[in-house]
């Protein structure tokens, strides 16, 4: 018996709808619940269900045409459903439809037979979104037909198998492990702590992460900073870090590696003129990376000024919003916590970021002889999936190099 | 009872469905920052286990790079930009299967895609339209800033000027994509589309209302508060959010 399909009413208000796709064609199979045209209306798209199973034998109103609702807009017709199921290899599959007592013992043949597995679009649709392969489920609907329940009780039983195998520090994480005593203490994160949090795992889940470590010679720079201390505290009003020698050095490095100064867009490579090196800022209450905007325009005293005067005001909440976005490249420096070798998360969307250990004086061997030299790690971490190792470690040596023969005034 | 509360958030039992206060609950999933493709990918499966009562009510969040989105209903020549000027300012541009024309997306935009089943609330687009604008009405009125909808214009206006946008789908009533808001938006890239097809009309963010910029997650949490007192949901956070949407 045909059965007509209707435009249907998408709210109170609602009184027409015009028909934007068909899904099918004419003479197309279409099964009950199967999408077969989409309606707009407004500022909504909706895709709109076969309200029968059959063959579409007419579209009424074309793509683009508005109509009133409960107007008839298709036909389908049932009959001769079977013969269209059946053409191919001319092996007549077994129709279940019709059948009232399900043959369990048939069950088996027709889970195998590629061909006579049922189910309808939404169970297969949700098969393909989960990369399951039907064959391996065993249908209990009428005539093996796998059902939604299968399917459902398919995902949870892979769930299960999933949750056994999850290692106990994510489900930590997750809030799961977070079962608190009566004596414990629950505060809840302030708006800092939850984005660094979300930053920190949504980097993890975007970028491929790799890091890299190299050892430097800081003794060049550290006479350099130790011989103009006075001169340019004097001059400056504030003491000279060792910051603005690596933010230099790096800045340097970057101009000759401009993919380190890049981000990805989908399956782009941005690289950003300008190079905008984010400094990150221990706070007591967190952390922050204030950046130094076209850095690659600036001297070594001009870039010591703009950190002595970002970390200041970034202790004393004064930093305003956009002088810690818009970074291309992040250095990190743990170094002054007496860290030795950081393996840090990249701050998205950059693609790397530098880490600075802390300056120690160690016995090394040069020329066959063993000096007291200040040595520091370097170690890059960089997104693997846009920088080769090879590229990440020509940075660094090219960085060593830079900072192991420092030479020259600072102003 | 560790192990109960360990097993699959993934079934949705009808007790957690219902919880004490009777409102029908509603899952906030924050996604973080996605390429255009992958949020889609994520929205979709996402769909799908709504349809099939795998999970409540949602609503995603996530963070796009600047993206133009191009809707059904985008007209081609809205795109004001060739493409090498897009190529120059690394926007790329998505057709997408929502209402809607024309939009860009980018960073400091609040978007949000609610994944209801209309099933189970009054079965009205319209008035689902109608409440995500008052949602968004009433939010912006927390931060200060007065601002209205207009009759045939879905979206929500301040002085003329665009500050939220609305683009919806639905599929067997279940709604997906949703709206995006601009909070500290860079306005800049609006000039290379003619939003939402609305010729002579700007656009607006809650930043340049304010003349500051706003923390996301706070307009996020306060846009949650309206959300789930105008839809009659509770809220909670997706404490498996990896397990719900990468398994």
């Amino acid at each position: 018996m045909p059965s007509n399909v209707i435009m249907p009413q998408m709210g109170e208000s609602i009184f027409e709808g015009t028909i934007t796709r068909w899904l099918k064609r004419v003479g197309d199979r279409v099964e009950r619940d199967e999408p077969l045209f989409e309606i707009s209306t407004d500022k909504v798209d909706s895709e709109i269900p076969a309200s029968a199973s059959g063959i579409l034998r007419e579209i009424l109103f074309q793509e683009g045409e508005t109509v009133e609702i409960n107007t008839v807009v298709a036909i389908i017709d049932d009959e001769g459903g079977a013969v269209q199921d059946t053409a191919g290899d001319g092996n007549a599959v077994v129709r279940q439809e019709p059948e009232q007592t399900p043959g369990r013992n048939q069950k088996p043949e027709i889970a195998d037979s590629r061909r006579g597995l049922r189910a309808s679009p939404l169970v297969r649709r949700m098969a393909r979104e989960e990369g399951i392969d039907l064959r391996e489920i065993e249908g209990t609907g009428l005539g093996g037909r796998i059902t939604k329940r299968d399917i459902l009780n398919y995902l949870s039983e892979r769930e299960r198998i999933a949750e056994v195998t999850r290692p106990l520090v994510q489900q930590a994480q997750e809030g799961l492990g977070a079962a608190a005593s009566d004596q414990d203490e629950i505060v809840p994160m302030t708006a800092m702590r939850r984005s660094i949090a979300e930053h920190m795992i949504g980097s993890r889940r975007t970028s491929a992460h790799v890091t890299s470590i190299f050892e430097v010679d800081m003794t060049a720079v550290m006479k350099l900073k130790e011989e103009n201390a006075g001169k340019f505290a004097r001059r400056e009003g504030f003491k000279l870090s060792l910051t603005p020698f690596f933010v230099k050095g790096v800045v340097d490095t970057l101009k000759d590696f401009p993919i380190l100064n890049a981000s990805m867009a989908g399956n782009d490579i941005v690289y950003k003129k300008d190079i905008n090196l984010g400094v990150a800022v221990a706070l007591d209450w967190g952390l922050i990376v204030p950046v130094i905007r076209r850095a690659q325009q600036k001297t070594l005293a001009g870039i010591a000024r703009e950190v002595a005067d970002l970390s200041h005001r970034a202790r004393q909440k004064q930093l305003s919003p956009d002088e810690v976005q818009g970074g291309t490249f992040t250095l990190t420096n743990p170094g002054v916590f007496g860290s030795l070798i950081g393996t840090p998360i990249i701050n998205q969307p950059q693609v790397a970021i530098l880490c600075v250990g802390a300056v120690t004086k160690r016995a090394v061997v040069i020329n066959d002889a063993i000096a007291i030299r200040s040595m520091a790690y370097l170690s890059l971490t960089f997104d693997h999936r846009l920088i080769d190792g090879a590229v990440a470690d020509r940075f660094l040596s090219s960085l060593k190099d830079r900072l192991e023969g420092w030479s020259g005034a600072i102003d | 009872m560790a192990m109960s509360a360990q097993s699959p958030a993934l079934q949705v039992s009808p007790s957690e469905r219902a919880p004490r206060d009777c409102k029908p609950a509603c899952l906030g999933l924050n996604l973080g920052f996605r390429d255009y493709e992958e949020s889609l990918r994520i929205q979709d499966r996402i769909v799908t286990r709504r349809k099939c009562g795998l999970l409540p009510d949602c609503l995603l969040f996530v963070d796009y790079p600047p993206i133009i989105t191009l809707g059904r209903g985008g007209k081609r020549e809205h795109l004001l930009a060739g493409p090498q000027e897009l190529r120059k300012r690394g926007v790329r541009v998505h057709p997408a299967g929502r209402g809607g024309d024309i939009t860009y997306h980018g960073p400091g935009q609040l978007v949000v895609y609610p994944v209801l089943d209309l099933k189970a609330w009054h079965r009205d687009i319209h008035r689902y339209l109608r409440t995500l604008e008052r949602c968004l009405v009433k939010m912006l009125l927390d931060f200060g800033i007065p601002s209205e909808t207009l009759p045939g214009a879905t979206g929500v206006w301040v002085e003329g000027r665009k500050i939220g946008a609305i683009g919806v789908r639905t599929s067997r009533w279940v709604t997906s994509h949703g709206l995006a808001l601009n909070v500290n938006t860079d306005l800049r890239y609006f000039d290379l589309i003619v939003p939402c097809g609305l010729v002579g009309r700007g656009v607006t963010s809650m930043a340049a209302q304010l003349g500051r910029s706003l923390e996301l997650s706070e307009v996020r949490s306060c846009f949650i508060r309206h959300f789930a007192r105008e839809f009659g949901r509770s809220f909670r956070v997706a404490d498996r959010e990896e397990a719900l949407i990468e398994s």
